[in-house]
């Protein structure tokens, strides 16, 4: 499988090329678009703040052309968050895939959300736990297909047609990442 | 529910683990990577690397091994000891690291914490603090505890929390190595003063130990390291002691 992980200098790009190493692939790292564009599934990896990543999108144009993809595109953390149309992190337009505008916690706990928490599906079950780090958050809506609870529930997980999106990190997330990275190679 | 953590910490010099360890199905005691393996086996929730080496050429060799335990364990580790500038932190990120750790030197500079979370995001720095109880109440101290400083351990980590630091782990030195139990209460007053998590650190001995810190000290992660080093308690049986006392734990 031809897998490519945009780089665009988000912070867990590293971590995120060797958890698929671990699954036994040898994913390619690239701001090329004829390079992302030949690809048979994409990672759009993310730490680190929404509106310097937008910056860095939008200066290689990647802003306009990861939309239009037509693979399979995984979002992991702020790679998620991107996919709204706004982050109130820097307040910052984002790609607009999803119509949804990514929301600060408020601090009613303790801000950042970190660790490890479980999920729950569209049919109430709970899931595995999977680590997460954010500060921000994508609200429960239309495309949501894991919600979490912290401070109130939120979006886990988004899929809207071929763009799926995580908040949690599958890349660090023991087996049960894994087991999640590998059911997105087998879509 | 969010899940206490449980984070055995290693402590590195020129890229092996020192401090004895004492498991049986340990081929080299002293390769940090496979001792990760074996905790991230058993269920730890992260894991803490603290370089002493002493010299900067013996440090370097610290990236090396920082990019060796990204590339085979599938959890979060933050690195610390000895980083003073944005560069040390850049070159561990880089490598693999989730998290770094800083110290000294953002007492010295704490304009570095800001520079840090500005320029990495506040999710990948952990403020160390070692503190002392005095007389005078809780005081910082740097160098492991050798130099002591004016410095309030809980004004400190309000001006850590406010200039960016995305958690705190703190050592207390009257309980470190006592194995007598976690200092709750400061930990319980840490967690007042900050909206941050804390790492709760110094005096793990048993396994109420923990539950004492997650309940009374409301701590958000303990580590410990001898306990998990000798194997005097396994990370598997004290998760399952802690959520048949109704901590929440992921198994």
């Amino acid at each position: 499988m031809n897998l490519v992980i945009i780089d665009y200098g988000a912070g867990n790009t590293q971590s995120v090329k060797f958890a698929f190493q671990r699954l036994g692939l040898n994913p390619v790292l690239s701001s090329a678009k004829e390079i992302i564009g030949a690809a048979d599934k994409i990672i759009f990896p993310g730490v680190g703040h929404a509106k310097a990543a937008m910056e860095v999108l939008k200066e290689t144009e990647l802003h306009t052309f990861i939309p239009q993809l037509k693979q399979p595109v995984l979002g992991i953390c702020l790679g998620m968050q991107l996919m709204c149309r706004y982050s109130e992190e820097g307040n910052t337009d984002c790609l607009g895939i999803i119509d949804e505008e990514v929301k600060h916690f408020e601090p009613l706990l303790k801000v950042p959300h970190i660790g490890w928490n479980q999920t729950t599906d569209k049919d109430g079950r709970q899931t595995s736990h999977y680590y997460f780090v954010h500060s921000y958050y994508v609200p429960v809506n239309n495309y949501t297909t894991l919600t979490c609870n912290y401070i109130q529930d939120f979006s886990a997980a988004i899929q809207k047609d071929n763009f799926y999106g995580v908040q949690f990190h599958p890349e660090k997330s023991s087996r049960a990442g894994e087991e999640y990275l590998q059911r997105f190679l087998d879509l | 529910m969010l899940a206490k953590r449980i984070i055995p910490c290693l402590d590195i010099k020129d890229g092996r683990t020192v401090k004895g360890v004492n498991f049986e199905n340990l081929r080299d005691a002293g390769d940090p990577v496979e001792l990760a393996r074996i905790y991230a086996n058993e269920g730890a929730d992260e894991l803490v690397f603290l370089d002493i080496s002493a010299t900067d050429e013996k440090r370097k060799t610290l990236v090396a091994l920082v990019e060796r335990i990204a590339a085979e364990i599938n959890i979060p580790f933050t690195v610390g000891g000895g980083i003073t500038t944005v560069d040390d932190v850049y070159a561990l990120l880089q490598s693999g690291a989730d998290k770094v750790s800083i110290n000294s030197a953002a007492v010295r500079n704490p304009l570095l914490i800001s520079e840090i979370a500005d320029k990495f995001g506040s999710q990948c720095l952990v403020l160390a603090i070692d503190a002392k109880q005095t007389p005078t109440g809780w005081k910082v101290f740097l160098n492991g505890g050798k130099i002591e400083t004016p410095l309030d351990l809980y004004e400190w980590a309000k001006e850590g929390a406010s200039r960016g630091a995305g958690e705190i782990l703190f050592t207390s030195m009257n309980h470190d190595g006592t194995k007598n139990g976690f200092a709750n209460e400061a930990l319980r007053q840490l967690s007042e003063t900050v909206n941050i998590p804390i790492i709760a650190s110094g005096g793990a001995g048993t396994m109420p130990h923990f539950l004492d810190t997650f309940t009374i000290g409301k701590a958000d992660a303990a580590l410990a390291a001898s306990i998990f080093h000798f194997g005097e308690i396994s990370i598997g049986e004290l998760k399952t002691y802690l959520l048949q006392h109704e901590i929440s734990i992921r198994l």
